[in-house]
């Protein structure tokens, strides 16, 4: 069959334009997931996904346990928040996140127990409808960053014009790992989910996309399809190039099926369904625990950590919370990222809550990363060149400043993922995506006054 | 150790590509070296007072000229140096050293700085300034006098052989005898003196392309286009063509002029079309025109027409619909005629 290699691990169907090579530096890949001690406190926001908050369900003073749900919303696009440890509810209130927004809180001082909340049992699954109930009640959201509810875009099944479903274990970020520890330390898990979501849900094929930076991943899950998938053929590895951004969405659409998702839609328009591996594999152990969302695997580095680690952290644990147990800082830190160094976010301080959908912390002495002075623009083009979106920042940038709304949306603007390649690749040291966006502001605005 | 002073925090991405502006020209000017020494080698130490003189008073005028509009400072970049080494490889070695001087300060002055610097000019400034030189200054332009030991004929070898074969045979009774093809390859041969050694130039050029700082698109697609009408005209004389490509201008024109990033399209398709659009015009110059020499004048026209082909080739954004043009016509037709109705 074609792009069949030796062993039936796919190749890329398409090999897409631009993109950066980045240093990978994966330096916690061999760095096998260790939990965390019970922390003494929780803070768990109640918007920990893209949609609608949730509204606690628990008061102050309430005795809670692990498992125990603290916060829901009968809005369709949200995800339930459970109590991550066990003890009493301390506070509600606005608490700070790592992007700068304000969210409602509810904060569980811990009693170290971790005793778990009664009637925690595997949900019954016999069809599409059951497990789509299981998974929004299990309070998933994209463990891979983006935080978007899980049962949403599994909800779109069954459905004859989707047919793909593809699970990202690219992990194209420098740093983080914990998608690749998933795979290595949850192989079963992943493939079995794989297996269940397929079966359950009418997906024609299942492709697992890893990039090819990672030849111990792939080998055993191909080994694991076959033994747990019983050799399934329409479930199947592919190694993806290497290159950032691979596992941004539309980008792995095109390097797995060769379909390039129009601007303005979604994966589902071309008929996939992208799923981050661990959230595959959170699935799975749903299925077989009952047990809800309350804990997640992060990936601690960088310069100015003392032990970088990967470690299991119940969701609301703070920052600093986690960075003690890996040995502290080192080094002054400059800069803590939440999130990778292309697409997370600078953090103010420490003292903010790990949410669902955060996979790194990363906190930097200063000088890891060398300043470029910001200089006038030479047109030399790399900007465009490396888009992934087909798009001419410094064309947007242009249009932005003469506010020509028509002209910034002819130009894609809306279709920029904020990726990061074009600020990354530039000799000129301008700040790109700042620009783009800016100019997405700039089309908002004028979506609004109309 | 915890948090003690303020975090930095700003936008994404935080890590940066080792490239910036001030290494790429350094790679151009390493690339030119090559050049650089060859003409010092063929011409004599004359070579480096004009290459200096071009160079300081380039780097001079873009010190000034900023300070005089309250810019920030741009000499750090480099881009000075490489734009006075530039107009320096366009000069004949016996130039006036005030003439290179003027040639500088016009180029850095009126056709950079005026225009808002680096990456604003739409025309190439060294090849602007040779121009200006050459219609203000047209006898020291074009004096080839030279103690070169290596050269013996002193015209620029295109004047003679802009014509096809017999042409050319006809001339050369009258003519000093023309330089062997070796010659011309490595530069013995008069001109200015950066455009002669041909192999110094393609060897600066490949090592810009290995370290990715241009794209050889340019190059190939306006040698190339030289090469097939220069076929063409000559009758299939192999002889002829490879004069054409080894002499005058156009492989210093080629790799370093026409690649110049503000004055060339950004995408690929944009780049061949500009290649292809200076190789004709400077072919059609050669044969035809009244000058012996048309690189700099095509990559002038082609650099204006630069906002056109962007407009032509710019990407659709990713995933954009193909739009089918005859489907296109039919309905805006049938829409018409609907309005008519
Ligand atoms: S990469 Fe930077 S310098 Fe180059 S064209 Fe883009 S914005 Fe300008
Ligand atoms: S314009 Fe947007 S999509 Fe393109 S490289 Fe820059 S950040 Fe990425």
């Amino acid at each position: 069959m074609k792009g069949y290699s030796a062993n039936g691990v796919l190749k890329a169907v398409v090999k897409g334009r631009g993109g950066v090579s980045v240093s990978h530096s994966k330096n916690t890949e061999n760095c096998k997931i260790v939990r965390m001690p019970v922390p003494e406190k929780v803070v768990l926001p109640m918007q920990q996904h893209i949609g609608a908050p949730c509204e606690p369900v628990v008061k102050v003073g309430d005795e809670v346990k692990v498992g125990q749900l603290i916060g829901d919303t009968d809005k369709f696009v949200s995800a339930p928040i459970y109590a991550s440890v066990s003890g009493k509810v301390t506070a509600i209130g606005d608490v700070k996140l790592a992007n700068g927004s304000m969210s409602k809180a509810v904060t569980i001082e811990s009693d170290g127990e971790m005793t778990m909340c009664e009637g925690i049992e595997p949900p019954k699954v016999e069809n599409a409808a059951d497990l789509i109930k299981a998974v929004r009640a299990s309070g998933l959201v994209g463990l891979g960053g983006a935080g978007f509810p899980a049962h949403v875009k599994l909800g779109l099944m069954p459905n004859e014009n989707i047919d793909t479903l593809i699970i990202n274990a690219a992990e194209c970020e420098p740093y983080i790992t914990v998608d690749y520890r998933e795979c290595m330390e949850n192989s079963a898990n992943v493939i079995k989910g794989v297996a269940t979501l397929k079966k359950y849900l009418g997906f024609k094929r299942a492709v697992i996309a890893v990039e090819d930076n990672k030849p111990q991943a792939i080998e055993l899950l191909n080994k694991q399809i076959k033994e747990l998938a019983g050799g399934d053929p329409d479930i199947s590895i592919m190694a993806l190039v290497s290159k950032y951004p691979q596992g941004a969405e539309k980008v792995m659409i095109q390097s797995v099926t060769g379909r390039k998702v129009p601007p303005g839609k979604l994966p589902s328009d071309v008929g996939c369904v992208l799923m981050n591996v661990a959230s595959v594999a959170f699935i799975q152990r749903y299925l077989e625990t009952g047990k809800p969302l309350i804990s997640r695997s992060v990936t601690v580095d960088g310069s100015a950590i003392h032990t970088p680690k990967n470690v299991r952290v119940p969701i609301g644990t703070s920052l600093s919370d986690i960075i003690d147990f890996c040995g502290g800082f080192k080094a002054e830190p400059f800069k803590i990222i939440s999130g990778g160094p292309m697409m997370g976010a600078a953090v103010v301080g420490t003292d903010i809550p790990l949410l669902k959908q955060n996979n790194a912390i990363l906190a930097f002495a200063e000088g890891t990363f060398k300043v470029k002075p910001e200089r006038d623009c030479i047109r030399c083009g790399r900007c465009a060149q490396v888009c992934p979106m087909s798009l001419m920042p410094t064309l947007i940038v242009r249009h932005t400043k003469a506010k020509d709304v028509a002209k910034l949306n002819d130009a894609g603007t809306m279709v920029c993922m904020e990726c990061g390649s074009c600020s990354y690749v530039c000799p000129a040291g301008l700040p790109l995506v700042q620009h783009m966006r800016l100019a997405k502001s700039v089309i908002r605005e004028a979506g609004a006054k109309k | 150790m915890s948090v003690n002073k303020k975090l930095t925090v700003s936008a994404s991405p935080h890590v940066r590509s080792p490239h910036t502006v001030t290494g790429i020209m350094l790679d151009v000017i390493i690339a030119l070296i090559p050049s650089l020494i060859a003409a010092v080698v063929i011409f004599g130490y004359r070579v480096l007072m004009v290459t200096l003189v071009c160079v300081g008073s380039a780097v001079l005028a873009e010190y000034l000229s900023r300070k005089v509009m309250k810019r920030h400072q741009t000499i750090s970049d480099l881009s000075a140096v490489v734009t006075g080494l530039l107009l320096a490889f366009n000069l004949p070695v016996s130039i006036p050293l005030w003439i290179a001087a003027l040639g500088s300060i016009i180029a850095i002055v009126v056709v950079k700085q005026m225009f808002g610097g680096i990456g604003q000019n739409f025309v190439n400034p060294a090849l602007a300034a040779r121009i200006i030189l050459l219609m203000s200054f047209p006898s020291a332009m074009a004096n080839w006098a030279t103690d070169s030991k290596f050269i013996t004929t002193t015209a620029t070898p295109l004047a003679s052989i802009t014509r096809p074969t017999e042409i050319i045979t006809s001339f050369v009774g009258e003519t000093e005898e023309l330089p062997s093809l070796l010659d011309m390859f490595l530069g013995l041969h008069g001109g200015c003196f950066g455009e002669v050694c041909s192999l110094a130039l393609i060897a600066g050029g490949i090592y810009l392309v290995v370290r990715k700082v241009i794209s050889p698109a340019i190059p190939l697609a306006y040698i190339g286009t030289v090469a097939v009408l220069m076929l063409i005209a000559g009758i299939g004389d192999f002889e002829f063509v490879a004069y054409q490509l080894l002499g005058g201008g156009l492989l210093l024109g080629a790799i370093f002029m026409a690649t110049d990033y503000t004055t060339c399209p950004v995408s690929f398709k944009g780049k061949i079309i500009f290649g292809i659009g200076c190789g004709i015009i400077t072919t059609v110059i050669r044969l035809f025109g009244s000058l012996p020499e048309g690189v700099s004048f095509s990559i002038i026209l082609m650099n204006l027409l630069v906002p056109h082909i962007e407009k032509l080739t710019t990407a659709k954004p990713f995933g954009t619909p193909k739009v089918d043009k005859k489907a296109e016509k039919a309905a805006k037709k049938a829409e018409k005629e609907a309005a008519k109705v």
